[in-house]
């Protein structure tokens, strides 16, 4: 959840990119406080990755500024600013003449560190991504599955504890099942606790996932800036609200918790199953569970009607 | 079979040669691909950084390799010499092409996503270049190399052309003695260099992508030392002299000259004939081989040395006609034997020298001298149904300057009409020519009707002893014999080969004939 009382990590004020005569960012401002993770949304081409890779100056703005905890990115050396930040690509970008190891090693080894430290910060990432380092170390990035590659791309960015980490599309390149796994194991890691995360997707249920905040953009320009249940229940505009509409019902029973319909509920000993799930639980994921245990179950009903319910008092 | 133990005679009699020759291959395929690897790799890497550059550096070096060696050699002589210095130059610029068409492919070929990463990682952008595209490139530019290694060690046959050695010195000494077995000599051992060298750079590539890092910096540290294999010891003495491919291997040419007048202590290099000239202007050399009515005897300033023991066999020239030519037109012998015994070496020379350098017409030089001598008659008005005297000539300026006083002559002091057909490419073709009747006469020359139509036995060669009114008489009386053809007396000047010194060093060192280069070298 964002921290208001520190200053920001990132501050971005009218960053402006052109490609000849048109305007792939235009005039984007935002923050971003520590631990943060901010998801870039919008359809192709509207320039989210453009301005993802401003911030590690990959690409370079006609206008604006990035500072990064206060510094402007433009008074440091490049290379020394992406040290800084973790990089995840959807191509992965694994160096194909670098062993697994060596491939989660580059970064420690450009800053410097011992190796003895190196060795055994890549075997803890390594499993912690499901990768045995006794298995997977010693290999190389074609012997390895997509899901695979991008694990390692996973552990080479978060190898040297980059506070911040800028992610394009990670998961985009990979299949379904695949991704729901690696997005799961990325969410869970627990070392990615506390980083400021900057994450680019044109998959709205991956942004409601993983989002503190969404930053819609379309045709370079911010459409709204919010928690996703703000650019749910109150689009700015237009555009906002026919962006959702094809996933609006799913995304809306995945925003709600338990905790939130509970006030619309039947008194509790009436539906014992519902009642037994931990107040976090999200409506889709109640439904899914109540569904597998008792198809057409009793509580499904109500606990339709007070979603429905809890989502008119939202929107009021 | 025959053929297989005479050129294992020949690599067993030539062992030192053979192994100089090829040691002095190698150095300088591998000096030029070194050079051009160290420039194109380079040159490669800019232009993938300045794309735009691209068609033009590439289009350039593209247009290098279309150059025909010998030109490009050409081409460097008047600025590099003669030796190592354009023979590799001229190397380097044929192999700069694949390797750098090759760099700037390995490059490109480098996924963007792998670069972008290490970019997005932090390498900088010569760890980028370094750890990252030189190495996934590697594979690409070592095919490169390869290519270039192997068309380095087919064009540095032709270094035998600029007296840089190497393995073509056999190679085009045995073309211009049509001696298959010396051809085979140079050629086997050059074909086996470049399978050498392609199967090595080959076992290279199949190296794993990680050990090759390793393996290409040996290669590129080793190439500097095969590159050292060129400079051998090069003989010292007080002259050097530079000849042409077949005049070191003919009987005639550089062995019997060493036979009658001595001529040790004369270190040499080989070159191609047309180079030995500029070479000698240029004083890369002080001796060299040529013919005594060369144009650019008088051009270079150059002194022909007195051959005084007779080695070099006579060549006087002199009309050959058909016998029926001078039954049907009688009057015509009065008229071709104006010129007998009225042409002078450097009478000759003169008018090679107009007509080779000055780029006059023959035909003007060879009226000019008529009317200079006396002999130019105003062309006789055509009479109807007058006969024509076919004159034939070889393609070179001194025949063409022969035929065109013939035919003046002819129109000016008979009645009869003249075609010239000029061109008739070599001494067989004008010969066949005449025999079969296409033509009338041609100018010929007595050493080459002895040595090269008639072909007489060794015995019948030393009975005439090299003594020109014995080879004429010979030549006259067995073409008569054998062919039915005439000659008629030889027109004064003898066009043999010859050796050659700068005139001014030639006088300095009191030289003027081969005794007296021979005395002097013994000194």
């Amino acid at each position: 959840m964002p921290d208001t009382s520190t200053p920001p990590v990132i501050r971005v004020r009218g960053l402006t990119k052109r490609f000849g005569p048109r305007r792939v960012v235009d005039d984007v401002s935002f923050e971003l406080a520590a631990g943060e993770t901010l998801v870039l949304l919008g359809p192709s081409g509207c320039g989210k990755t453009t301005l993802l890779k401003m911030l590690n100056r990959l690409v370079e703005p006609d206008a604006g500024t990035v500072e990064i905890n206060g510094q402007d990115v433009r008074r440091q050396r490049p290379e020394q600013l992406r040290r800084g930040m973790g990089y995840v690509i959807q191509q992965v970008g694994l160096l194909p003449h670098y062993s697994v190891a060596d491939n989660v090693a580059v970064v420690p080894r450009l800053l410097g560190h011992a190796p003895a430290a190196i060795e055994a910060r890549t075997r803890e990432l390594l499993t912690r991504l499901h990768l045995p380092p006794a298995e997977y170390a010693g290999r190389f990035p074609h012997e390895l599955s997509g899901g695979q590659q991008q694990r390692v791309g996973l552990a080479r960015a978060l190898a040297a504890d980059p506070p911040i980490i800028l992610l394009d599309e990670p998961f985009g390149a990979l299949d379904p099942v695949v991704r729901a796994g690696i997005r799961r194991d990325f969410r869970e890691l627990p070392e990615l606790r506390g980083k400021t995360a900057v994450l680019v997707t044109h998959d709205v249920a991956e942004a409601f996932e993983l989002a503190d905040r969404i930053l819609l953009l379309d045709a370079g320009r911010v459409q709204q800036l919010g928690r996703p249940r703000e650019l749910l229940l109150r689009p700015a505009n237009d555009f906002v609200r026919r962006f959702f509409a094809a996933e609006r019902l799913a995304l809306q029973l995945r925003t709600f918790t338990l905790a939130e319909v509970q006030p619309y509920l039947p008194a509790a000993p009436a539906l014992p199953a519902l009642h037994q799930l931990p107040a976090h639980t999200s409506v889709q994921a109640a439904l899914e569970q109540l569904t597998a245990a008792d198809p057409g179950g009793a509580a499904v009903g109500p606990l339709m009607h007070a979603f429905h319910h809890a989502l008119q008092a939202a929107s009021a | 079979m025959n053929l297989l133990s005479e050129l294992l005679d020949f690599w067993r009699l030539q062992a030192d040669k053979l192994a100089a020759q090829t040691l002095q291959h190698i150095g300088l395929t591998a000096a030029a691909v070194l050079l051009a690897v160290a420039l194109g790799v380079p040159l490669g890497l800019w232009l993938t950084r300045r794309p735009r550059w691209a068609p033009l550096v590439l289009g350039v070096a593209g247009a290098l390799q279309t150059v025909p060696s010998i030109a490009l050699l050409g081409f460097l002589i008047p600025w590099l010499g003669i030796g190592a210095a354009p023979a590799i130059v001229a190397l380097l610029l044929y192999s700069l092409l694949p390797i750098m068409r090759n760099t700037v492919a390995g490059i490109r070929g480098v996924s963007p996503a792998v670069v972008e990463a290490a970019r997005g990682l932090g390498l900088t952008d010569g760890q980028v270049l370094r750890r990252v595209e030189l190495p996934l490139a590697l594979p690409v530019l070592m095919a490169g190399i390869r290519t270039a290694a192997v068309i380095g060690v087919g064009v540095a046959t032709l270094a035998a052309y600029v007296a840089a050695g190497g393995l073509g010195e056999f190679i085009f000494g045995g073309i211009a003695l049509n001696n298959p077995v010396m051809i085979l000599a140079g050629a086997l051992p050059a074909a086996a260099l470049a399978l050498a060298f392609d199967g090595a750079l080959a076992a290279v590539q199949r190296l794993s992508l990680r050990r090759l890092p390793r393996v290409g910096a040996t290669l590129l540290g080793l190439l500097p030392l095969l590159g050292a294999l060129y400079l051998l010891p090069g003989a010292a003495g007080r002259l050097r002299a530079g000849f042409s491919p077949e005049f070191v291997g003919r009987a005639d040419g550089l062995p019997g000259l060493q036979r009658a007048y001595g001529l040790r202590r004369l270190p040499s290099v080989v070159l191609a004939p047309a180079l030995v000239y500029e070479a000698a202007r240029a004083a890369d050399v002080d001796v060299i081989d040529g013919y005594s009515t060369d144009g650019r005897i008088r051009a270079y300033g150059l002194l022909v040395l007195r051959d005084d023991r007779r080695v070099f066999p006579p060549y006087y020239a002199a009309p050959v006609l058909r016998p029926a030519l001078l039954r049907a037109h009688p009057e015509l012998l009065p008229v071709l034997s104006q010129l007998s015994g009225q042409l002078s070496d450097s009478a000759m020379t003169e008018l090679n020298y107009r007509v080779d350098y000055r780029h006059e017409e023959p035909r003007a030089v060879a009226e000019a001298w008529l009317r200079r001598r006396g002999l130019w008659r105003a062309p006789r008005p055509g009479v109807p149904g007058a006969a024509t005297v076919r004159l034939g000539s070889k393609i070179f300026g001194e025949q063409y300057i022969l035929a065109e006083m013939y035919a003046a002559l002819i129109r000016g002091h008979t009645d009869l009409q003249v075609q010239t057909k000029t061109g008739l490419g070599g001494t067989t073709i004008c010969f066949e020519a005449l025999r079969s009747g296409a033509i009338d006469m041609y100018p010929e020359y007595t050493g080459t009707g002895l040595q090269v139509l008639l072909q007489p036995p060794p015995a019948v060669l030393d009975s005439l002893g090299g003594r020109p009114a014995a080879v004429f008489e010979y030549v006259q009386r067995e073409f008569r014999r054998r062919y039915g053809l005439q000659w008629l007396p030889p027109l004064g000047f003898n066009n043999t080969y010859a050796l050659l010194m700068r005139r001014r060093q030639a006088r300095q060192l009191g030289i003027s004939s081969l005794s007296e280069l021979g005395a002097y070298l013994g000194r």
